[in-house]
């Protein structure tokens, strides 16, 4: 019983795969927005490069990006496209009030740096619309997508990553911040908020060659 | 007036003793330099270590706004005592060398004289600041580029977006020579009361620390005098580098986060310039000039 189910889920995520197989390689355009308590960043003009099978990099044109340490290059590309795991049926679940298939995927392969992801398929139009992803040194991320025009391909308008934040505090002889402790009501303001990455994105190139020194 | 202050910039700059000052500011921002040219990176790891656990950045961290912005946080501090040098020496090195009274011959009153006087040693003082400010920043962006400006702050971490930046230099320049000019509007008026130029001097340079001792220690005691020392005030040239956020903690571009304490503390040391001045002009005028 169990492996008929799991058969049934294997046959959603093959869909699912089978649309993003459609993209070899992109190029997109896109605006990247930093929330996290303690950092207070501007938001910034991003490209993002992808290549089959698991090569990505976002730049941020003229400035420093600051992302979630393995996070943001955890894209449903590498999770949905590898071979080597057991998709597992986890019940039904509505995602940004779209009804979901919530699927399990539990890789074979012991040294995959993925423990365990969470799919929430939308099975009419075979999009991933959120996926929780457990990893070995980057820890859990949360990951929703929004589509519009280039749904067909699998390629999300809005993806935010979710994630947890440490704590942070330098040492006053670091910083050379003698002048008290003096915190901003901003910086109350967002305290207890969990890390959150916002991409946009506004143009995708699909498919028409990505130079593979743009990884380096 | 106008006389009086060319002749003052004149004896300023015609003393080998000027030039200690630009040769120590050169000699010091081109070691911090080298040693970030060469080593920078390993310096950025050690100031990111508590982030990169968690983040990645991309980009030029280690670029000329931020060598500038390290620069002044170890210069600034240090300056005071360079600009002591010759504002101690202002009234008492003409007593020292005699030439007090005779310059006092001149049919100019004696608060024209001093004004002379304090203006020239201003002058000095700002062209100071123009020396760091072209080392500092001018050469720093040239030896290592542009980019965001990434700072660290004890609780919080600021991203400035780079043509955000240089008109925040400006801001942070002009309140440093704020804070300069109220050193040298104390030596001067320290000058007034020694023979020699070495007493005012040295007394300029210990208050400058006994006051930044007592302006940086987080002792309850200190902190609640804090607040009435200038030296408190002289560093917050860096609240030029703090940004606003909305709701959503997105940088709110061209804002700064406390501008009233920027005002604030402007505010006091110009008090503290036009105090210092005053009264040495009122000591001089009552004073009988005898060397």
């Amino acid at each position: 019983m169990i492996t008929a189910f799991s058969q049934d889920m294997m046959g959603l995520v093959n869909k699912v795969r089978a649309k993003l197989d459609q993209v070899n390689d992109y190029v997109a355009e896109g605006s990247l927005k930093t929330e996290v308590s303690f950092i207070k960043a501007p938001m910034g003009k991003v490209k993002v490069y992808f290549k089959k099978p698991d090569k990505f990099k976002l730049k941020k044109e003229g400035g420093i990006s600051i992302l979630p340490r393995g996070g943001v290059s955890i894209n449903l590309s590498s999770i949905a496209t590898t071979n080597n795991f057991a998709a597992i049926a986890a019940g039904e679940s509505i995602v940004d009030g779209i009804q979901t298939k919530v699927v399990k995927l539990l890789p074979t392969d012991e040294n995959s740096e993925i423990i365990l992801s969470t799919l929430y398929i939308d099975e009419l139009n075979q999009l991933v619309r959120k996926a929780v992803t457990t990893t070995k040194e980057n820890g859990t991320y949360e990951i929703t997508m929004t589509y519009g025009k280039y749904s067909n391909f699998g390629l999300p308008d809005k993806v935010v990553f979710n994630f947890n934040t440490k704590d942070y505090k330098l040492p006053k002889g670091v910083t050379l911040e003698f002048d008290g402790d003096e915190k901003s009501s901003d910086f109350d303001k967002l305290k207890n908020r969990k890390g959150k990455v916002e991409i946009k994105y506004t143009s995708y190139i699909v498919n028409m060659g990505v130079n593979d020194n743009v990884f380096n | 007036m106008w006389k009086l202050l060319q002749i003052e910039l004149y004896k300023i700059f015609h003393r080998p003793r000027t030039y200690i000052s630009f040769a120590a500011i050169t000699a010091l921002i081109g070691v911090i330099q080298l040693g970030l040219k060469m080593d920078g990176e390993a310096y950025i790891d050690f100031l990111m270590s508590n982030l990169k656990d968690t983040f990645e950045f991309d980009g030029k961290i280690l670029n000329g706004y931020f060598v500038c912005y390290i620069i002044l946080q170890l210069l600034l501090i240090h300056v005071p005592l360079l600009i002591a040098l010759i504002a101690g020496d202002m009234i008492s090195g003409e007593a020292n060398m005699g030439t007090l009274r005779l310059l006092l011959t001149k049919p100019v009153s004696k608060t024209e004289f001093m004004l002379a006087k304090f203006f020239a040693a201003s002058t000095y003082t700002f062209l100071l600041l123009v020396w760091i400010a072209i080392l500092a920043l001018a050469d720093s962006i040239f030896l290592f580029g542009t980019d965001d400006l990434l700072l660290q702050k004890t609780l919080y971490v600021v991203q400035i977006d780079r043509h955000d930046v240089f008109w925040r230099y400006i801001g942070a320049f002009c309140f440093a020579f704020l804070s300069m000019l109220t050193v040298t509007a104390l030596g001067f008026f320290l000058s007034n009361f020694a023979e020699n130029s070495i007493g005012p001097i040295v007394a300029t340079m210990s208050i400058i620390i006994v006051f930044t001792i007592l302006s940086t220690m987080t002792i309850p005691l200190f902190q609640k005098i804090q607040p009435y020392l200038f030296t408190t005030h002289m560093v917050n040239w860096k609240e030029f580098f703090d940004e606003k956020v909305d709701a959503q903690n997105v940088v709110i571009k061209g804002s700064i986060q406390n501008s009233q304490k920027i005002f604030n503390s402007a505010l006091i040391l110009l008090l503290h310039i036009v105090g210092f001045v005053s009264a040495a002009i009122f000591v001089f005028k009552k004073r009988d000039v005898l060397s």
